[in-house]
């Protein structure tokens, strides 16, 4: 099992998760519009969510727009 | 008659809009009200004043995500046809900052940002050390850097010299209400920068949007003012013509301050009634 952080929150996940798998988590699918992930506080663009495999004690951040001045 | 008569009245208004836009990055808005969306009590409010304000440009923030989230906001701002500003509110740090902003240019596909650095959470103002290292280093990645800055004029050339696409000055403090409180280094920031000024912060009410227009402002950022207001659609459409009436105003320029009178009725061909009776 990998740990990671997921918005604060500890999760696990199987080994060799990959980001799109942490965002499985958070229903956030590859078409979800207004989302963004950063890992480690490095961005992982959309195309890469599948691709990109996620280390113990990964920090990843998912956030989306809300209303703000 | 219903019909407007388009060189008086508020069709010449928005005829004199159209004829005069504003220009950041190369970009043309027609509109020169920037919208912020916080603090709308419901996302049918907010599209109203969106509408209503015709503004062409409105902010949005990041935050973590809520799966169980109400309807989107993204899908709002799709249907009004307007441009997202992605801002960066909350961050302390340059380095969360630029994060965030990286963040926003994912989400929403726009390399445009709203770059609020602040000191602390009592005063909402800007730290100028955070925010001059942030817009560096997020011009140098390509974005357009919009930064909310404070009444500062040598921090607003330093933000011009780093390559802002434009200088958001405070009029006071976020959401304060308190308007323009020190308008002559609004004027100073006006003269001595070449790119856009844009008063973010402190209106609160359509006369503090008008003021801001008149001391030569390009452009107005109005979030809590609208969102806030007891009646936020008919707000709107008041900042939208106190835009738009600061602006003619400014570009017809005001008279001078004088100490005393000065008679626009000329003395010449005064008739005499003579002495009055004894």
């Amino acid at each position: 099992m990998t740990t990671i952080r997921l918005n604060g929150e500890q999760r696990r996940l199987d080994d060799g998760a990959t980001v799109q798998h942490a965002l499985d988590l958070l229903n956030v699918t590859p078409d979800s519009r207004g989302v963004a992930v950063a890992v480690d506080r490095e961005v992982v663009p959309r195309g890469d969510w599948a691709a990109t495999a996620l280390h113990e004690g990964a920090a990843v951040e998912v956030v989306m727009a809300i209303q703000g001045g | 008659m219903s019909t407007v008569d388009p060189t008086t009245g508020t069709g010449a208004l928005d005829a004199a809009a159209a004829a005069d836009p504003l220009t950041i990055a190369g970009r043309a808005f027609r509109s020169r009200l920037l919208l912020g969306t916080g603090g709308f009590q419901s996302l049918e409010a907010m599209a109203e004043a969106i509408k209503v304000s015709g503004s062409e440009l409105v902010t949005v923030a990041l935050r973590r995500i809520d799966p169980g989230a109400a309807g989107s906001i993204m899908d709002v701002i799709a249907d009004a046809g307007v441009e997202v500003l992605p801002n960066t509110a909350g961050c302390y740090t340059a380095r969360d900052a630029v994060t965030t902003a990286r963040l926003a240019r994912e989400a929403f596909e726009t390399n445009w940002v709203k770059l609020e650095v602040i000191g602390d959470d009592r005063t909402l103002l800007p730290d100028a050390i955070e925010l001059v290292e942030a817009a560096e280093i997020l011009v140098d990645d390509g974005f357009v850097v919009l930064p909310y800055t404070t009444d500062d004029p040598i921090l607003a050339r330093r933000l011009e010299d780093v390559g802002c696409a434009a200088v958001m000055p405070l009029g006071s403090p976020i959401g304060s209400g308190m308007g323009i409180n020190n308008p002559y280094n609004i004027a100073i920031i006006r003269e001595r920068t070449q790119l856009p000024v844009v008063l973010d912060a402190g209106v609160g009410t359509a006369s503090d949007a008008a003021l801001a227009m008149e001391l030569g402002c390009d452009a107005v950022l109005c979030a809590s003012a609208i969102s806030r207001a007891h009646d936020p659609r008919a707000m709107s459409l008041a900042i939208k013509a106190a835009v738009e009436a600061g602006r003619l105003a400014r570009v017809a320029g005001r008279i001078p301050r004088r100490l005393h009178a000065e008679a626009s009725t000329p003395d010449a061909g005064l008739p005499d009634f003579g002495v009055a009776d004894a």
